[in-house]
């Protein structure tokens, strides 16, 4: 049994662990009477999530592989499964108040997010085109529940359904790629197809396999042109579940999206490049510009998440080493603001109901001094601007992007996180200086409060030296770049 | 011609026109009915493939389980699909231009199509014996062992799946009796029926 469990399955633990516990879960969820089982479902299951990202946090360096190479354990996949567990711990950890307010708590939610998270965590440890593709539908079918998830609200179950059938397009254009490389390749896996391109070059019909494969999965960290989708479904959500899409979900496209690039097409990098930089290019625009009429703070979080990607994007266009420890960096900070800024707007409420027009935090900071200064924190943060730790994060890419010799790229970036820093600040102008009227609620959930302020004062705390991130992500990315 | 060429083309002509014919079809049972003859001719494919175990899934689970389902479903709901289409007219020449386009750059890739040189070689290792080794086996052989992981993924996908179905459509119902086994056994005559006197003229009160 343990000679099986070794071949097959030891690096797997992990996602067995959360797997089973999903399943056995459910159970628990079906079979339990009365409402102190779905409070009990979330919290056990944000409890396992976070005490399986500290065991990956301190799992034994190095690489090795299961299933025949189906499945990676490397130090990429465990950072960015750390960071994938722990903000779905947080993410889940913040809903509570959330849907126990709205009388929408139901057991199914952290099911359906744990499975989610399963299948995240196959996406950046996939070796393989298959594992690859179970893994991104594991995720996406999830995600698609639950942003339908509150299906009383029509805009709820429209975002559900808009997001199902341009996500299913989006399977079947990486699906088609898929196919296509596996014709030209002969095999499945990231490991067979670099070879068979090291031997052959790169044929027309695996730029094909390349381009579809590379348009499915911008979709699926919604990178533009391939961003439609992302307002709408963020703003239809159900608001926990919008938190929960803007965070670990993007780590694991990003991460895989990387990972099919740098291990699969590594020795094609002149021929992605271009659509890498086309992609990041034009997110980083499009999420400064259309961001601008928002007044919808979810849909204002969906445009900025695209810009972010756009930068993000920049560290894979760059290639190098510095590239991807550049692109780790910026979203495991990400993370860290958006869960904070979530924290707030998912407190956001009006004589008990949510809102989310950013009119409603019209002079804030009267009311509340301290929130309002959190937040103010985190924007200018999500801006980019100096001290704060969002403005390392476009440094490093920057940088990772001028040494590779990218520097009308760069300029890019600069101009659109300039024309971006715009929305960002209106906000912290309505919050100290618009006109006064109705004020939010005062009552605030204590969950809340904590991250929003925690992560506001990480922002600041951390442009000292970034507490290390830099150094253990470059740590992770070592055996990629081993020559 | 060969008969194994006359048969690929047969089937391949009819599974891409039965294909077309389920797009097009006005009434969606005939759109289902096209898509069973879709199916079939793709497991007559499957079987010229020498995989004959994939035909007969295709023609047990797909034509037999899921189209079946399909037009239960069709039958059973009251859609109006000639409103669904009223909008796409719109859309079709954009459509079809795009196809179009993709079709002909597709085109291109076809004909300069030239696989890998160490494809043949990695195709092949995963290939057991063929004169050794019956589809059926070698497909569980697989399955179970070395793709277990995918195996057991596509389990999870299912389940999510399932999940999602009862979620977004189960409703608990105010008011409904259920039956509750328990309940009825528990029952004894003593508590169940009541003996009354009733006084003639003044009825059950």
């Amino acid at each position: 049994m343990s000679a099986f469990l070794d071949i097959y399955s030891a690096a797997a633990i992990p996602e067995i662990i959360l797997a089973v516990y999903a399943m056995a879960a459910l159970i628990w969820g079906a079979f339990s009477k009365g409402e102190g089982a779905d409070s009990g479902i979330l919290w056990t299951t944000a409890l396992i999530l976070l005490g399986l990202g500290a065991w990956l946090a301190v799992a034994p360096p190095g690489s090795r592989s299961a299933f025949g190479g189906l499945f990676i354990d490397d130090g990429v996949s465990r950072f960015s499964k750390v960071l994938i567990l722990v903000s779905s711990a947080l993410v889940l950890v913040l809903s509570h108040d959330y849907f126990r307010r709205e009388r929408q708590l139901k057991y199914e939610f952290p099911v359906l997010a744990a499975l989610s998270v399963v299948g995240m965590m196959t996406m950046v440890s996939a070796g393989d085109l298959m594992s690859m593709y179970m893994g991104i539908e594991l995720q996406s079918l999830s995600l698609y529940v639950l942003a339908a998830f509150n299906r009383d609200s029509a805009r709820s179950s429209e975002a559900g359904l808009k997001y199902f059938v341009l996500g299913a397009l989006s399977s079947g254009l990486l699906l088609y790629g898929a196919s296509l490389a596996y014709g030209f390749a002969g095999t499945t896996s990231f490991v067979g197809i670099a070879q068979a391109i090291e031997a052959g070059g790169v044929s027309l019909g695996m730029l094909f396999a390349l381009a579809f494969m590379a348009a499915g999965l911008a979709f699926k960290v919604s990178a533009a042109p391939f961003h439609m989708w992302t307002p709408d479904v963020y703003e239809g959500a159900p608001t926990p579940v919008t938190a929960f899409f803007a965070t670990a979900p993007k780590v694991a496209a990003m991460v895989l999206f990387t990972r099919l690039l740098l291990e699969a097409f590594g020795d094609a990098s002149g021929d992605w490049r271009q659509i890498l930089v086309f992609l990041s290019v034009a997110s980083m625009f499009i999420g400064a510009i259309a961001a601008i009429g928002q007044r919808d703070i979810k849909r204002l979080m969906a445009y900025s998440s695209i810009a972010h990607m756009g930068f993000a994007l920049m560290g894979i266009c760059a290639g190098t080493k510095q590239g991807v420890d550049a692109m780790l960096l910026y979203i495991a900070i990400y993370l860290t603001m958006n869960i904070g800024t979530f924290a707030f707007i998912l407190s956001m409420r009006r004589n008990g109901a949510p809102v989310t027009d950013i009119g409603a935090l019209n002079m804030y900071s009267r009311q509340s001094p301290l929130r309002a200064l959190a937040l103010l924190l985190l924007l200018f943060s999500l801006a980019g601007i100096v001290p704060l730790v969002g403005f390392f994060a476009k440094f490093y890419v920057f940088r990772a992007a001028l040494d590779a010799g990218m520097i009308w790229l760069v300029v890019a970036g600069g101009i659109a996180s300039v024309i971006g820093a715009f929305y960002y600040l209106r906000i912290v102008y309505f919050m100290y200086f618009g006109v006064e009227q109705e004020h939010l609620d005062s009552e605030f959930p204590k969950f809340g409060t904590l991250a929003l302020v925690a992560s506001a004062a990480l922002m600041l705390v951390g442009a000292v030296n970034l507490f290390g991130v830099p150094e253990i992500a470059s740590a992770a990315t070592s055996a990629w770049f081993a020559e | 011609m060969g008969i194994a060429a006359f048969a690929f083309y047969l089937f391949a002509i009819l599974a891409v026109g039965s294909g077309l014919c389920v797009v097009v079809a006005r009434n969606p049972v005939h759109a289902v009915l096209w898509l069973i003859l879709a199916f079939l001719s793709s497991a007559g494919l499957f079987v010229l493939l020498g995989a004959e175990f994939v035909a007969m899934l295709l023609i047990i689970v797909y034509v037999g389980a899921v189209a079946v389902l399909f037009l239960f479903v069709v039958m059973m709901l009251d859609v109006n699909f000639a409103e669904f289409r009223a909008g796409m007219a719109r859309f079709v020449p954009v459509g079809l231009l795009i196809g179009l386009v993709l079709l002909m750059m597709l085109g291109l890739a076809f004909a300069e199509w030239s696989p890998s040189v160490v494809a043949p070689s990695l195709r092949q290792a995963e290939t057991p014996p063929l004169d050794a080794m019956q589809n059926t086996p070698a497909l569980g052989n697989l399955i179970y062992t070395k793709y277990v992981y995918l195996f057991q993924a596509a389990g999870l996908i299912l389940l999510v799946a399932m999940i999602g179905a009862i979620i977004l459509t189960h409703r608990k119902r105010e008011g409904i009796k259920r039956q509750d086994i328990v309940a009825q056994i528990q029952r004894d005559p003593a508590e169940s029926i009541k003996l009354v006197d009733v006084p003639s003229g003044k009825g059950l009160q």
